[in-house]
């Protein structure tokens, strides 16, 4: 078996920006955000799927980018944690909500929080702490029994319906 | 980990893909999610010298109802598309509540019907979901086009009759009775996680002036044997009779009785043989609970 493959080009949008790199296929998204884009905000924990540190958004809906090889998105849109807050700075409602609520302790897992729950609070409604759960259920926190969390993604449904009233 | 070097192809058709599959030999495999195939790979456990990437295939993706009733739902459909679907909430509720239990979102906006089938987990809900509403898969390949029953296709742990070279394009299903409810139920260890024991239940209401009765039944468990399991004995124990705690232990009885439990570090076969009777009953009384007003 070879010890490398050919590299392939991919073109792709990450935060907006359109990116084009060079890697073998074996690379995840992942690894291609850390890595050949100096990303550094996505998170790898497991490896595996099974933490959710690596989340990203691809067309605005949430997917695991170690579960991705990179060539598998010719053309498609990433959002990591880099893009989640607005263009001027202006925080993301689900952001300020965990400031807010001081959600996090060592911060590993924050960014894969974040871009999940800015998913859930954009998709707007009035979730219940059950439903918040549900979604969240897929990220593990190994510092904060998760209750912190859950207030700070409601925080952010307020403070998103908030700025929706001003 | 990651993965071991490969080769990637990415065909624009079913056409290209099927040849792609007729000459890359036997170390190839299918990606369309891949949220079963790369944690696989990441972890080594899987080294194909070939990757054909069907993501490209818009035509195997989506849900339509025919006329006959018949749900076609493509092999890249994915989870959440299942869940979120009004075709399948309307004719199959039963499938779009297995979907979301399913691992977590992310796995679901990813992951497809197509990929979990082909993968054939014991402990995955959707095969269970095709061999209780009877589906049939449909497989392609350049020596033609095969439709097989579920109960066909999935063959033990992990292994179906789908060939090397053939993909799979969609998944038709028959439209449920009208006049039935159904159930489901899973236990797993953490929410997300796949079942260590499920159940599904479709049961047909036959009315008879005032009085109501069962028609007819079907019961399927899952993360119990190499395959999801139709509880064949315990569906006979139920045509014609008055719904009710007695028949749902019975049948419950009925359908343990004829598996032959796996033993694993999550769970011994005495446990889930004990956990199999208690879903079975429950998931029956939930259908009977969901017969149309």
């Amino acid at each position: 078996m070879a010890l490398m493959t050919a590299e392939i080009e991919i073109a792709f949008t990450v935060n907006g920006i359109p990116r084009v790199v060079r890697v073998e296929p074996r690379r995840t998204l992942a690894d291609v955000l850390r890595n050949d884009l100096e990303l550094t905000g996505t998170k790898l924990g497991c490896e595996h799927g099974v933490c959710g540190a690596c989340a990203v958004l691809l067309d605005g809906e949430p997917i695991r980018s170690c579960l991705l090889f990179a060539a598998q998105i010719p053309g498609r849109a990433v959002t990591t944690v880099e893009g989640i807050a607005a263009p001027d700075g202006e925080l993301h409602p689900v952001q300020e909500g965990f400031w807010e609520s001081t959600s996090f302790q060592c911060g590993f897992c924050a960014a894969g929080f974040t871009v999940v729950g800015a998913a859930l609070v954009d998709r707007g409604g009035e979730p219940t702490d059950e439903e918040i759960r549900h979604v969240l259920s897929g990220n593990l926190c190994r510092c904060t029994g998760y209750a912190s969390i859950v207030e700070g993604v409601r925080a952010g449904l307020r403070i998103a319906a908030e700025r929706a009233d001003a | 980990m990651k993965a071991a070097p490969f080769t990637y192809h990415r065909p624009g058709s079913l056409d290209d893909a099927v040849d792609l599959l007729g000459s890359l030999g036997t170390e190839v495999k299918v990606i369309s999610g891949g949220q079963s195939l790369v944690p696989l790979m990441n972890l080594r456990a899987v080294r194909p010298e070939h990757l054909v990437d069907v993501g490209a295939l818009d035509a195997l993706h989506g849900v339509s109802r025919r006329d006959d009733g018949t749900i076609v739902i493509g092999a890249l459909t994915t989870y959440r598309e299942v869940e979120l679907s009004e075709t399948i909430a309307a004719a199959c509720p039963v499938l779009a509540e297995a979907a979301r239990w399913i691992g977590h979102e992310p796995i679901r906006t990813r992951g497809t019907v197509g990929g979990n089938l082909a993968h054939a987990d014991p402990a995955a809900e959707l095969p269970a979901i095709m061999v209780l509403l009877d589906a049939e898969i449909v497989a392609v390949s350049s020596r033609g086009t095969r439709v097989v029953p579920a109960t066909a296709f999935l063959l033990s742990f992990f292994t179906t009759a789908l060939e090397p070279d053939e993909i799979l394009t969609e998944i038709r299903i028959p439209p449920p009775a009208s006049d039935s409810g159904w159930g489901f139920a899973e236990v797993s260890r953490r929410p997300g996680d796949l079942a260590l024991v499920g159940a599904a239940a479709l049961v047909e209401r036959e009315t008879d002036g005032e009085e109501q009765r069962i028609g007819s039944a079907r019961v399927v468990t899952f993360g119990v044997s190499p395959t999801p399991t139709r509880a064949i004995a315990a569906e006979a124990l139920a045509a014609g009779r008055q719904p009710g705690s007695q028949l749902w232990n019975e049948m419950a009885a009925a359908a343990v009785s004829d598996l032959e439990p796996f033993g694993d570090l999550h769970a011994s076969a005495a446990y889930r043989a004990h956990v199999a009777r208690a879903l079975v009953a429950r998931v029956l009384a939930e259908a009977v609970g969901r017969w149309p007003s």
